[in-house]
């Protein structure tokens, strides 16, 4: 990437940060997407930041904190757990397999 | 007289009085909503069970009234989507506090709302169900991203809404439907139960036919969570008490008279014009000017709240949406629409190692300046007047094609996002040609909604703009 123009592979290489699925054409168009955006997000270097604390958050609140206690009134069944699920078996999800054997 | 034109304050009143029943009130709103909800398309799903719910109902202080709820609200039992295929088919097993709270108070979810998908946008069009319509001209767009709960106030396909903000999702249907939109302060209101969208400003809040009605919801949507650890533990008033005190004596300033975007237009007359109202009520107004840096007694100027909404929001989307990862909700990342893989994208990339100083902190940096500009301004001032909206309902299918349209549209509020005050849109001017309408944004400081909520009503009473007030 240089400045703010992004190329298409530039986006692919987000995609696979993010785990979204791009195809090649889609990818020409988020890259002139994605330039124009942040062509807008660079107007920000024209202000005079130096010194200035970060917002992170705007309450003011500080260490909010609970007891350490499980909230039996909150926990789900596992039946509720997987209601949503497409594929179970005996109580748990089924997922795709992620990991192989090295060989 | 159609029942389902009541505001909320007048169907509580006439429910408790017996004036009229459930079934009565009920039945006007089906008869509307099976009238208009196919053109207009509003609902993305309601609950045939409500009346049943509601006739329970006549002793608590909400008395069971029909309230449509945004779509990104988990209701226990109810399918929940926030207008996205990717959760379509999810039904929840726990409730939001802020549903969990209304029903407590004797409200009953009517219905879930069409949005933006995710909240994502500012029209409606990003819903992966088709985009609403606006009720007073449907060739045009009711906002959004709430445009679904705004839309179904003005329409009267329910007696009082929510909706949520994150920068001017509230507001800006709201200025656009012509009906009244709360933003409470950030950490005012909830968000546990909320499909997270940019956490550091997700607002909840009442979408309603008057000020009233949106103090009466608000009343019992307020407070700590314990199950947010945002919300704030400051006691909450009754929001209804200090409606009819008036504006006598209080400061206000009018913003960005001075902007490009609002010289010289309608909404920069409905502006003056209001601020002409509220000092015949006693108020002291001042226009404010803008400056392009930080300086005391002047509003620091919007257009970089544009970059710093943009990277924050991206930034948020990307973490929030990490969690739809093709295991928990059934549908994998394919099924993302092209708006949301957008922003998940451009959100990975500025929190990127590397960028995140350059971009995501620069952002944060720019906030409290932002910040630091309202802490001024309210020193002198009590509140601060603006419009949520550049301008009027925009035709249907006019942010198509621009990846930055919602940011653009919200200008104008995503200051006072950032900073996490509360501000109303009320109705402020209507054009006669087309029926649109401009919405008056009132601002005060954090935790100040009590002083919003009695200017408004100062407005509303003294105007002939809210078709509710004067019927």
């Amino acid at each position: 990437m240089k400045g703010s123009t992004f190329s298409s592979s530039d986006v692919v290489k987000i995609a696979k940060l993010a785990n979204i699925p791009v195809s090649n054409d889609q990818a020409d168009e988020l890259a002139r997407g994605f330039t124009k955006t942040m062509t807008v997000v660079d107007e920000l270097t024209r202000v005079d930041v130096a010194g200035v604390e970060a917002t992170n958050q705007v309450t003011g609140l500080e260490n909010v904190l609970r007891e350490d206690e499980i909230d039996t009134s909150r926990m789900f069944t596992a039946e509720q757990a997987l209601a949503g699920a497409k594929r179970t078996h005996n109580g748990f999800f089924i997922v795709d397999q992620i990991l192989e054997e090295k060989v | 007289m159609k029942f389902n034109t009541l505001t909320l304050s007048q169907a509580v009143e006439k429910l408790k009085a017996k004036a009229i029943s459930h079934a009565e009130l009920y039945h006007d709103i089906y008869e509307a909503i099976a009238e208009k909800n196919g053109e207009l398309n509003i609902y993305l799903s309601i609950d045939d069970d409500a009346l049943k719910k509601a006739q329970k109902l006549l002793d608590t202080p909400l008395a069971g009234i029909p309230i449509a709820v945004k779509d990104n609200f988990l209701t226990s039992g109810l399918p929940v989507t926030a207008a996205t295929k990717l959760l379509e088919g999810y039904v929840p097993h726990y409730e939001s506090t802020v549903t969990k709270k209304l029903k407590e108070a004797g409200g009953v979810v009517l219905g879930k709302t069409n949005m933006d998908a995710w909240a994502h946008g500012a029209s409606t069009e990003t819903s992966d169900f088709g985009t609403t319509k606006n009720p007073r001209n449907t060739k045009y767009s009711p906002g959004g991203s709430s445009g679904g709960s705004a839309a179904s106030v003005a329409a009267n396909l329910c007696v009082a809404a929510i909706g949520t903000e994150t920068a001017g999702s509230i507001r800006q249907p709201a200025s656009w439907c012509g009906v009244v939109g709360l933003k409470p302060t950030y950490g005012r209101v909830s968000r546990y139960g909320v499909i997270a969208m940019a956490s550091s400003t997700d607002s909840p809040g009442p979408i309603g036919k008057t000020v009233e009605d949106c103090a009466m919801i608000f009343n019992h949507i307020a407070g700590k969570d314990p199950f947010d650890g945002t919300t704030v533990p400051k006691p909450v008033p009754d929001y209804t008490n200090n409606l009819k005190k008036g504006v006598k004596g209080m400061k206000m300033g009018i913003c960005y008279m001075d902007h490009p975007k609002i010289t010289g237009t309608d909404v920069a007359h409905a502006i003056e014009k209001a601020g002409k109202v509220f000092e015949e009520l006693g108020a002291h107004v001042d226009i404010v000017p803008m400056s392009r840096v930080l300086q005391p007694g002047k509003v620091f100027i919007p257009d970089y709240a544009i970059g710093v909404y943009t990277v924050v929001q991206r930034s948020e989307v990307s973490s929030n949406l990490a969690r739809y990862d093709g295991i928990r909700y059934g549908n994998d990342r394919s099924i993302f629409s092209h708006e949301a893989q957008n922003r998940i994208m451009l959100g990975t990339f500025t929190l990127t190692k590397g960028y995140a100083d350059r971009y995501y902190v620069h952002a944060q940096q720019v906030r409290t300046l932002y910040r630091k500009n309202y802490s001024n301004l309210f020193t002198t001032y009590d509140l601060l007047l603006s419009t949520p909206s550049p301008g009027y309902a925009l035709p249907i299918g006019a942010s198509s094609g621009d990846p930055l349209f919602g940011e653009l549209q919200d200008i104008l509020v995503e200051p006072s996002s950032l900073a996490g005050i509360t501000g109303i849109s009320i109705p402020c001017w209507i054009d006669a040609k087309t029926n649109l309408t401009l919405g008056l944004n009132i601002m005060a400081d954090q935790w100040q909604e009590e002083k919003v909520l009695q200017a408004a009503y100062a407005f509303e009473q003294a105007t002939d703009w809210n078709p509710w007030v004067k019927s």
